[in-house]
């Protein structure tokens, strides 16, 4: 799909002949993400989707009784600037806010801005190096102090200190400076043009800290400010207590930003324990009204499911599980070094037999037999209901095409039905951390690829050495000393940009940067650089999106990787909670004013 | 006496001190990173976590960070969480109570339920009662308790939903509520550690009186005309007692580093899920912590135990 094209799409969401949620749900189809294309219809003059906060009915703040919700990783610590995982980001969401929110069809909402920038309001700059948001103005931290663009400004300040070993540092590096406008304005100015200005100040990374409570704390020092573990915010409960890795308790926050929100007295965040019994927890024993990051088989979740206290919902992010193709040569060491990029791979280079094992891989059964409603079969590197599967990256699972690929290519079965070409021999290794449904999905790959004459042996890392950054390990998945790999890649952003460029040359992982360059893969091609550089800077969101989709496509073609199942966030839900409604491209508690019991 | 306390005591310097040494290279060198989250996020630049590296010191020489390390803990800080970003002294102060009560009243419900039924096991032996306190006992230490602590979910949770399974260390709320939800909470993950502790005990104290009952002075007590009660309590139970208690002074260490498996299951914010938790995150400074105490624990209590039984056993003498 090219620019053209998409361009007539949006015109029809405009003119009211395709909807809204079907559009995203196509962008989605093709690689891209939610926020992206609400973004494209944005800018094309479509107005925002209205947010559904009349599904809220109570009419006064609290009396909602208590809020016991399980999260079994459990928040380490509460800023969350130093968020190591989506479990701090969650925890902090409880008391922090950021400027807007993403919605589950990636639309921002305002939280502790009075309204989202536009082109059209003319407060995002026309060269894409500028953005103006206005304040809310009856916003008061929760020690009563009010919530000004100050505390805006020190945040950037705060986070873009490399000093101070923020986490969200890359959202907040490429501002140049922040004019305080007025007490309740800000313009962010970017060094570059920056198509996607919502990174800083929204969502996940966004969180704003009060000033007053952190200046003290800044840079190196950051590390013994009592706030980190005592958390002060806007948000709407106020911290009680915090026990790193079992307990976080909060209380209704009497002078929140939004008429008649919390509906909940206290709210406790409890950790510890496994995925399977903090689900009983909330669908058998109704305990718990809440539980997060679901990792359980379909099979046990239907039958948690036949007690009617609860059940299991899913909301469609960005996680991909999926196989890399090493273009390098593992067994060869070049200069002290396995997987260089001066040794290319033996017969992963071959075309014909990455398209043979993007053929060997039966998604289908992967999902139907291990993950379930926790997962969907899919084509794209990023991610695909499968209604909407673009045509040029379909999957399918077909072992006598793949014989026939291999065969055509001069690939010929030895006497122990091996195929081999020349002194090369179809042998492979296939590596993946300790994780039992990633065990089963190796078998099924294995069964196959024995039918079409390939050898796989498979290997399993535990999972703190696999993805560890110990450089001096072989077995990290960084090194990639294997031919193939599989594992969970997180997208942890709504816009694709960050994601796409674990493909880009200049990102290829080697001993030189001590294995910390994104592009495990080390497949290198100049028009995807091309492609890159291009939509780094590209302001119009349709043309960018376009280009996307094609880096994406040839992601796919080339099979550089094989994408397996596009992985759901699971939730356990209490069948009274109502307002949840829980985006896949934000913190499960985004939401966290508006969740009420019925 | 005081001469072989003071011997003993500084024998256990070196000890300890090898042992801290051994900890902390296994721990160095174990693969793992307390930064590894950040590895796999795209999000997050190289950069960061390699300030973070050294910002925790985690780039020096392995003498350098053992020295470090040895230091700050003969001043009594017990190190900085990497992953919590607070002292770990807070980290462990905060988990201690919890622990103590839930091991502590296990330890209790074992000796409560050992000591009766094993003395009356031993005064008659091989009769019914002892044949199946026998089997019992038999069956409840060859359940590991992550077993039974399942069991227990299944039937008191899922089917009859009398009690929660879930642990919490603050309940909201005060006088009888407190108590009562609190004693409805503890109830399963106690049982399962009470009866686990009890049923090995129950084999302990009957072997122990066993070979009390058959001695001389038991006879001549009985001889003497003293009622059975006070034979059995006074002179039977005091001398069989002697190796159940250095059993129950050497165990009392486990009860600091908490129940692994049953906190586990019962989401008790023990010391023992703090052990799991900063494994699984390789937190080394709290791993080193927990285990370091933990050592220095069973080597005081070897000594308080082998005090506890001279001081029993007169016949014992220290040289």
């Amino acid at each position: 799909m090219d620019e053209r094209e998409l361009r007539g799409l949006v015109e029809q969401v405009r003119v009211g002949a395709l909807s809204r949620r079907r559009f995203v749900q196509m962008m989605v189809g093709l690689g891209l993400t939610a926020p992206l294309a609400s973004q494209m219809l944005a800018s094309a003059g479509v107005a925002h989707a209205q947010t559904k906060s009349a599904a809220y009915t109570p009419t006064k703040r609290g009396g909602g009784g208590p809020l016991k919700v399980l999260w079994w990783q459990s928040p380490t610590l509460l800023n969350p600037h130093f968020a190591v995982g989506t479990k701090d980001q969650d925890g902090s969401r409880i008391f922090y806010e950021p400027l807007a929110a993403f919605d589950p069809d990636g639309n921002l909402v305002p939280v502790l801005a009075a309204e989202i920038p536009s082109l059209q309001n003319g407060a995002v700059g026309k060269d894409g190096k500028s953005v103006t948001w206005k304040l809310k103005k009856n916003v008061v931290w929760h020690d009563g102090k009010p919530f000004t663009a100050d505390d805006v400004v020190f945040n950037w300040e705060y986070a873009a200190d490399p000093a101070t070993a923020a986490t969200t540092i890359s959202s907040y590096k490429d501002i140049t400076k922040i004019d305080k406008l007025d007490s309740h304005t800000v313009r962010l100015t970017f060094k570059n043009p920056t198509p996607f200005w919502s990174d800083a100040f929204c969502g996940y990374r966004g969180m704003i800290i009060p000033k007053h409570v952190f200046e003290p704390f800044k840079g190196a020092k950051s590390r013994e400010a009592p706030a980190n573990v005592k958390p002060l915010g806007t948000g709407p409960y106020k911290y009680v207590d915090f026990k790193p890795g079992d307990i976080v308790r909060g209380e209704l926050n009497t002078t929140y930003h939004m008429p008649n929100r919390p509906h909940f007295d206290t709210i406790e965040m409890k950790g510890g324990g496994d995925a399977v019994s903090a689900g009983r927890a909330v669908v058998q024993t109704g305990e718990y009204d809440y539980a997060w990051n679901m990792q359980v088989e379909e099979e046990i979740m239907r039958r948690m499911e036949q007690g009617g206290r609860g059940k299991f919902e899913t909301s469609p992010g960005g996680n991909i599980e999926h196989i890399q193709c090493n273009q390098t040569d593992p067994w060869k060491e070049v200069e002290g070094e396995r997987s260089s990029v001066k040794a290319p791979h033996p017969f992963l280079t071959d075309p014909a037999v990455r398209q043979a094992l993007n053929l060997l891989v039966d998604r289908g059964s992967v999902q139907e037999e291990i993950y379930g409603r926790g997962g969907q079969a899919t084509a794209n590197f990023l991610n695909s209901p499968a209604k909407y599967v673009s045509k040029s990256t379909k999957w399918e699972f077909n072992v006598e095409k793949a014989n026939q690929i291999l065969d055509a290519a001069g690939w010929k079965r030895g006497p122990d039905g091996i195929r081999a070409k020349g002194d090369k021999k179809l042998k492979m290794v296939y590596q993946t951390s300790i994780n039992a449904p990633r065990q089963k999905t190796q078998a099924i790959v294995k069964q196959a690829a024995a039918k079409a004459g390939i050898e796989m042996e498979l290997k399993s890392i535990t999972a703190s050495v696999f993805f560890s950054s110990d450089a001096a390990n072989p077995d990290i998945y960084a090194r990639f000393s294997t031919d193939l790999q599989m594992f969970t890649t997180t997208q942890a952003s709504p816009d694709p940009q960050t994601f796409m460029e674990q493909f880009a040359s200049w990102e290829v992982s080697s001993k030189d940067n001590k294995f910390q360059g994104r592009n495990i893969t080390r497949w290198r091609n100049e028009e995807y650089d091309k492609l890159f550089r291009a939509a780094e800077t590209e302001l119009d969101p349709a043309k960018r999106a376009a280009l996307f989709i094609k880096m994406n496509d040839m992601v796919i073609q080339n099979v550089i990787v094989i994408p397996i199942i596009f992985r759901n966030k699971v939730q356990a839900v209490s069948s009274r909670l109502r307002g949840h409604e829980i985006s896949g491209w934000d913190n499960d508690t985004a939401n966290l004013c508006n969740w009420f019991k019925a | 006496m005081s001469r072989y306390v003071v011997r003993r005591l500084l024998i256990a310097v070196p000890v300890i001190f090898g042992i801290s040494l051994v900890l902390f290279t296994i721990l160095a060198l174990a693969p793992g990173d307390p930064f590894e989250e950040l590895a796999t996020n795209p999000n997050v630049p190289p950069e960061v976590r390699m300030n973070l590296r050294t910002q925790f010191g985690l780039d020096d020489p392995l003498p350098v960070r053992y020295v470090r390390w040895l230091g700050s803990m003969l001043h009594g800080d017990w190190g900085f969480s990497f992953v919590s970003r607070i002292n770990v002294a807070t980290l462990i102060l905060q988990r201690l109570p919890t622990s103590l009560f839930v091991l502590g009243s296990a330890q209790v419900l074992g000796l409560l339920i050992a000591l009766p039924i094993g003395t009356y096991s031993a005064l008659r032996p091989y009769s019914t009662f002892d044949q199946i306190a026998t089997t019992l006992a038999f069956i409840g230490f060859s359940l590991p308790t992550f077993f039974t602590g399942l069991v227990f979910i299944l039937v008191f949770s899922l089917t009859l939903d009398w009690l929660p399974f879930i642990y919490r260390a603050d309940i909201p709320a005060t006088g009888w509520r407190w108590w009562w939800e609190n004693a409805r909470q503890a109830a399963m993950p106690v049982a399962v550690l009470g009866l686990f502790q009890g049923a090995t005990l129950t084999r302990f104290v009957r072997s122990a009186v066993l070979d009390v009952i058959r001695l001389d002075f038991v006879n001549t007590a009985r001889a003497k005309g003293l009622s059975e009660r006070v034979t059995i309590v006074k002179h039977v139970i005091r001398n069989a007692l002697i190796p159940v208690v250095t059993l129950v002074a050497l165990q009392i260490p486990a009860i600091f580093t908490g129940a692994v498996i049953t906190e586990q299951i019962f989401r008790v914010p023990g010391i023992g899920s703090l052990l799991i938790s900063s494994i699984l995150a390789n937190d080394t400074p709290v791993i080193m912590a927990i285990t370091f105490v933990f050592s220095c624990l069973v080597v005081i209590f070897n000594l308080v135990a082998d005090l506890l039984y001279g001081w029993l056993d007169p016949r014992i003498s220290y040289r």
